[in-house]
């Protein structure tokens, strides 16, 4: 946990300044908010549910690297290839590498957090490589130049009337209706699922037992990604590995209650291994490639390592204050939310801001919304001890020293307090000092004459009155 | 019975009517105030920034101070529940763990004491009033107290309570939050704000005195006459 030079503070004045970007966002969190408590609610057993699939989570990250062991022994006999990549730059590599090695020219991908982490596109345009994101909201946010959001709609921050503008000018095709324009971005779809070389896709769960990649969606593009062209790439950070189908089971139990509110999604696909012989379909090859980036050593970490429980399904994000208010970009880093506060500074050559612990109200919901278990808000005091244990905050140090002795303390308030109407006035004539700038919206409150002092007579008064001042 | 007043420094300076309505209320229901002298801060801005070793000091002294106490009673969710992860700030074989986990254990936020330890849902209240309820993250999801607010409410004679959209979202004040990023703060108050705006009632009430102090700066900022009241108030009826 190294300084950064990104700013979150700032990223996220600049973006609470877009009135219309806040509104799209807040229609679209209130939207599946909906969804995901219609559904939850509806679940007699979530509760249950829940208990299961943590138990697995938990003693999955106990044995991970037997599991991984395991899960690159059942690939290689289903038929696949596996690839351990250490960090970022490496896996975008490994990627590049067997595909020029392949001569492939076109990839269609499927939508994955783990592709944005290390940067995919980019190696693969340096390389030559047309790699186009066949997933509705990736390709939006493709054709537009931009990164996603959020992590499960990549594409939640763009307005109907947004889409409709950018496929106007990047497709030629004008339209406002929503089936019309889904209508649109398939057209240009299908083309190129049927001329691609090979596909990359994510993983939302692999089996350790039998080398199964099994991911979730609700548009078939991932099927059409993996199992079309002759070569299918799945990319997954090492923690997305369960020992069994029935573990995997337990996962899904609660991914997609908790990620988009149903009790299952549209497409569930299960891919072992590469087409055998006698099969008619199915990609000739197929690899898997598994990112570490940092997460071995969040795994060795047992006061942050259950971080590496999430499962990707977003509800910390569209419960989170800060999230809501200020959107994806703002954090700079592919995970944004309180997941992507815990995990985006740890990661190897982490992206964002180093101080993001600190941007959290502590307001809890994030830990009450997890349906893995995870304690966002003890895990980022923990990040908070580590990074104020290298640093010196004066302010907190002079307040702690002032506490210790009870005169100073309330001498240093009657101080204040003598000074109080003064301060509303610097505060106006600084408005962008921090007094200033906490002043915008509010009054400043003012010191009282302390309780301790008033207590005597209001202790003498309740006496008297039997309770009755 | 005697319980000791565990006053957040924030009653003690900025809102001692919360202060004042929490030892009404103890007396109401028969309960005799105590105020220990030399109470600060218990630590929570301290350890929110990173800082338990800072926290550790201020700890030993709140429980050297509040040792005797039978009951500590106070009148915010956010110190309650510092006071009750004292105990992690020591080693196990450390004596002032076992020290720290017998005051956590008699440190109740009020309404938790109202209702789990007196086994009071009606303190003979009455505030003919249309409210609603900001039901403060520290009080109910960290401290697991909001039902006890909730209770003592439905028994408070005169008081209707309005709905609130997003009753349990937070208000955005978060302590230094506030101070490191005004933007993101304020932005959420707004909505906040809006949300007790919308609702039509004449005041909002919490267990919690940051939020109360928040939300209320804001309503004063907008001009709204919203009156912000604390649990305590609302439970001493307007007696004070």
């Amino acid at each position: 946990m190294s300084a950064s030079k990104y700013d979150f503070g700032k990223a996220a004045a600049k973006a609470l300044g877009d009135r219309e970007s806040r509104a799209v966002l807040a229609k679209a969190i209130g939207h599946i908010r909906v969804l995901r408590r219609r559904s939850v609610d509806a679940m007699p057993d979530f509760a249950e549910r829940r208990t299961r699939a943590v138990a697995v989570r938990e003693a999955t990250l106990a044995r991970l690297p037997d599991l991984l062991e395991t899960l690159e022994a059942s690939v290689t006999a289903a038929g696949g290839m596996v690839h351990f990549a250490e960090d970022a730059p490496s896996a975008a590599r490994c990627i590049t590498r067997l595909l020029t090695d392949r001569d492939v020219k076109l990839v269609v991908k499927g939508k994955s957090m783990v592709s944005e982490e290390i940067g995919l596109n980019e190696a693969l345009e340096r390389a030559g490589i047309e790699a186009v994101e066949t997933d509705l909201g990736e390709y939006i946010i493709q054709l537009a130049g931009e990164k996603p959001s959020h992590i499960l709609a990549p594409a939640l921050h763009v307005s109907k009337e947004q889409v409709s503008e950018l496929f106007d000018r990047k497709l030629g095709r004008k339209s406002t209706d929503i089936p019309e324009m889904t209508r649109i971005a398939r057209d240009s779809l299908r083309r190129k699922f049927l001329a691609a070389d090979a596909g990359v896709t994510g993983c939302n769960i692999a089996v350790a037992a039998t080398g199964t990649v099994i991911v979730l969606e609700n548009e078939g593009n991932i099927r059409l990604s993996a199992s079309c062209p002759p070569i299918h790439i799945a990319l997954m950070s090492l923690e997305k590995v369960v020992g069994t189908l029935a573990d995997a089971a337990a996962v899904l139990d609660i991914l997609p209650p908790s990620a988009t509110g149903q009790t299952l999604p549209v497409h569930l696909s299960l891919f072992t291994g590469a087409r055998r012989e006698g099969e008619r379909d199915g990609p000739r090859e197929m690899h898997l490639v598994i990112l570490d980036n940092g997460r071995s050593k969040i795994l060795a970490d047992p006061l942050l390592r259950s971080i590496l429980k999430c499962i990707r399904c977003g509800a910390c994000l569209n419960v989170c204050p800060v999230y809501q208010s200020v959107g994806g970009h703002a954090y700079g880093s592919v995970y944004p939310g309180p997941m992507g506060s815990v995990l985006s500074p740890l990661l190897t050559d982490a992206a964002g801001d180093a101080r993001q612990p600190f941007a959290c109200t502590h307001c809890a919901a994030c830990a009450a919304a997890c349906p893995a278990g995870i304690d966002h808000p003890a895990l980022l005091q923990e990040m908070r001890r580590r990074l104020s244990a290298e640093g010196t905050d004066a302010a907190t140090r002079a307040f702690a020293a002032l506490a210790r002795s009870p005169w100073m303390f309330a001498g240093a308030a009657a101080v204040a307090r003598s000074a109080d109407p003064g301060l509303t006035r610097v505060a106006g004539m600084a408005p962008d000092s921090p007094v200033g700038r906490f002043l915008r919206g509010r009054v400043f409150p003012g010191l009282s004459r302390p309780f301790s002092r008033r207590f005597k007579a209001l202790a003498r008064r309740l006496s008297r009155h039997g309770g009755r001042s | 019975m005697e319980a000791f007043l565990f006053i957040p420094c924030l009653v003690e300076h900025v809102l001692p009517q919360v202060g004042e309505a929490t030892a009404v209320v103890l007396s109401k229901v028969g309960v005799s105030p105590v105020l220990p002298k030399g109470q600060t801060c218990c630590g929570q801005f301290a350890y929110k920034r990173g800082r338990p070793d800072l926290v550790r000091p201020l700890a030993r002294k709140f429980i050297a101070l509040f040792e005797d106490a039978r009951a500590i009673v106070c009148p915010s969710g956010s110190c309650t529940a510092m006071v009750r992860r004292y105990p992690g700030l020591f080693a196990e074989d450390d004596p002032w763990r076992a020290r720290a986990e017998a005051v956590a254990a008699r440190t109740f936020e009020l309404g938790q004491y109202l209702v789990d330890e007196l086994a009071l849902t009606d303190v003979g209240a009455r505030l003919p009033l249309r409210a609603v309820l900001h039901a403060s993250c520290q009080t109910t999801r960290v401290l697991g107290a909001g039902e006890q607010t909730e209770r003592l409410l439905a028994h408070v004679a005169g008081l209707t309570l309005v709905p609130l959209a997003r009753p349990e979202r937070c208000c955005g004040f978060g302590g230094a939050f506030s101070v490191d990023y005004p933007e993101i703060s304020q932005a959420i108050l707004e909505e906040k704000v809006d949300d007790v705006i919308q609702s039509g009632a004449d005041a909002v009430i919490t267990a919690e005195p940051s939020c109360l102090l928040n939300i209320g700066s804001a309503l004063a900022k907008r001009e709204v006459s919203v009156r912000p009241l604390h649990l305590a108030e609302v439970l001493a009826g307007g007696a004070i």
